[in-house]
């Protein structure tokens, strides 16, 4: 009789096993999180209603008070899906422009993705000019979409003359973003002061515009492009190894990175068009996943959307909260409670992962 | 299985990089060193191999031109592990070498499991395998990359000087180790190595390239490095020792001109 092969208990496989199971908790506990912001953003607002009314009036809305499933129906679920559709949108772009253009600060902020939809909108705001005839009611939406599109595929253009770098990308980015501020400057100064109140208001971005047709197209980009990073997921993991390394791989990279990115400008150019420009939430959400589970793609985008999700939930409930009566615009609150949040962060992990 | 190139040109716009480079041959089971002077072309070579640079000419595996399969196709049989490579992405040093090896497969299948662990083991690696790539050092970095090189098992592997940032340790070890696998399991192995001493010590064949992208030399270490040729292609003075029961070596003496012109430190 042979002895029983003395079992190695503690290899690099069970503590690399060890380790995904870490992440799969860790994105469970994060969409126990969301869930819980979603259902407090729901509950929270003027009229002041019980959770258990307005989990009454969402299960049974006819049996519920007319004003209560109106108020829930019509206006909250609405703007508490949107914070969590946007918020996966804008991380979910952000985390594939960085994986994309090896860097870091990209996101739909930087690289004028946003300023060119803030031009896009107030275009439709000032001088009523529609890009894409048609749908009045959505002139402003479809301006902005078309815009931040336009500004995207500029940037792929310049990307596909030879010797161009994904530097070379960013910077083009960000020349973008100055120039479409810029136009974005002319238009304010021309505008009238209606107008210019309008527009301010829109660049401020507000979940109060949401309605059940706006999540439903939001919901659907994300549905479109979210697959295809999932299918991508490898390649996207072995682009992070490096242009060449990630060939020799097997990765065809300037495909990817087209797909990729006009995947990505998909979504952040949806998001923007329907909420306005806010920023910061496609940086932060995917370094604060990229902190917790690192950047297999397998954990690290569904970590990136969901931690979006979150913080643009609790974004909605803070808009709502920190000013009794008053809704804030998300943008102002993204940029002020969350950016000394997440400079503290970043201060504090110092793990450098940008070669 | 051989790997042959015939006829390989490359030219970067108008500039002629690799010229009509050709009798180039590597069997399996054996080393083979690629060398030559900065500029000869050697990433380029190795690259052209790999199907990563565009060219004219053949290389083929036997009778099949590589050229046959699509890029995923081509890196399972030919890899090619480009030099200074090794990045800091937010990725274990299990997760990296695992990423290598499943290629597409989204779950992980225990068998992979098992092979990064044991290409761990044999890169001195397992103890690090939690490890963050930016906590490494330059050198374990590079010793990740090999073992992700070497974790795919393709049929070619060629590695461009795989060698420059380990400590004289983990160079040795690192070479003996390609030497037995490359023995073990078939494979072709191509180095591109800047030590002429460990190219002559490790591998059993050589490919000798010079400046203007031409092969100036292919055949055993013994035939390829003479006093002579190194004088010609590296503009070296060298003695070359071939001692019966020591590695063999190759003592660079002097330059024989001196960078930019006679008087280079007057100028200076």
């Amino acid at each position: 009789m042979t002895a029983a092969p003395a079992v190695d208990t503690d290899t690099s496989i069970d503590r690399y096993l060890a380790r995904r199971r870490k992440h799969y908790w860790l994105l469970a506990v994060t969409a126990l999180l969301t869930c819980l912001s979603l259902l407090a953003d729901i509950s929270i607002g003027p009229g002041q209603y019980s959770i258990g009314e307005v989990l009454g009036a969402i299960a049974a809305p006819e049996s519920a008070p007319r004003a209560l499933s109106v108020i829930v129906w019509e206006i909250r679920l609405p703007v508490a899906l949107m914070a969590i559709v946007v918020g996966m949108s804008l991380a979910g772009a952000g985390a594939e422009m960085q994986t994309i253009l090896n860097n870091p600060l990209a996101d739909p902020f930087t690289l004028g993705v946003s300023a060119a939809a803030s031009f896009g909108a107030a275009l439709a705001i000032v001088m009523g000019v529609a890009i894409f005839p048609g749908a009045e009611e959505l002139l402003t939406t479809l301006n902005a979409f078309i815009m931040a599109m336009a500004a995207s595929m500029l940037i792929w253009l310049v990307s596909r003359l030879r010797g161009v770098s994904v530097q070379t990308m960013v910077l083009m980015g960000i020349a973008l973003m100055f120039f479409f501020n810029a136009m974005l400057g002319i238009l304010q100064y021309i505008a009238s002061a209606e107008s210019l109140q309008q527009l301010i208001f829109w660049s401020l971005g507000s979940l109060s515009r949401a309605s059940w047709p706006k999540v439903g197209i939001a919901a659907l980009a994300l549905v479109v492009t979210l697959p295809i990073f999932f299918y991508a997921g490898w390649r996207l993991t072995a682009l992070r190894m490096g242009d060449l390394q990630a060939r020799a791989l097997g990765v065809n990279v300037p495909r990817l990175r087209l797909v990729i990115l006009l995947c990505s400008s998909l979504l952040a150019a949806t998001a923007v068009a329907f909420v306005g420009t806010v920023g910061f939430i496609g940086l932060v959400g995917p370094h604060i996943a990229r902190m917790l589970v690192g950047e297999d793609q397998r954990i690290f985008l569904p970590m990136s959307a969901l931690t979006g999700a979150l913080l643009m939930s609790l974004t909605s409930i803070a808009s709502k909260t920190l000013i009794p009566g008053v809704l804030l615009p998300i943008g102002i609150i993204t940029a002020l409670i969350g950016l000394p949040f997440f400079v503290s962060l970043i201060l504090r992990s110092r793990r450098e992962v940008w070669g | 299985m051989t790997l042959t190139v015939e006829a390989l040109s490359v030219r970067f716009g108008s500039t002629p990089i690799l010229r009509d480079v050709g009798g180039l041959r590597a069997q399996p089971g054996e080393l083979t060193a690629l060398i030559g002077p900065n500029g000869a072309g050697k990433s380029t070579l190795l690259r052209s191999i790999a199907g990563i640079e565009r060219y004219s000419g053949q290389v083929s595996l036997d009778e099949t031109l590589l050229d046959s399969f699509d890029i995923a196709e081509r890196a399972r049989h030919v890899y090619y592990l480009p030099q200074d490579s090794g990045t800091r992405a937010a990725l274990s040093v299990f997760e990296a070498v695992l990423l290598a090896r499943r290629t597409t497969h989204v779950s992980d299948r225990r068998h992979d499991l098992q092979r990064v662990r044991h290409t761990l083991q044999s890169l001195e690696l397992e103890a690090y395998a939690e490890r963050d790539l930016g906590q490494l050092s330059g050198g374990q970095r590079q010793r990740v990359a090999i073992a992700q090189a070497v974790v795919r098992e393709p049929r070619v592997l060629m590695l461009d000087e795989p060698t420059s940032a380990l400590d004289l340790h983990h160079q040795l070890q690192v070479l003996e180790w390609l030497v037995a696998m490359a023995r073990e399991r078939n494979m072709i192995v191509v180095i591109a190595i800047h030590d002429l001493s460990l190219a002559a010590r490790f591998s059993r064949h050589m490919w000798l390239m010079g400046n203007g992208g031409r092969v100036q030399a292919v055949g055993t270490p013994r035939e390829v490095l003479t006093e002579a040729r190194l004088r010609e292609v590296y503009a070296i003075h060298a003695h070359v020792d071939w001692p019966a029961d020591e590695p063999p070596r190759v003592t660079p003496l002097s330059a024989t001109r001196s960078l930019g012109g006679t008087s280079s430190w007057q100028n200076f």
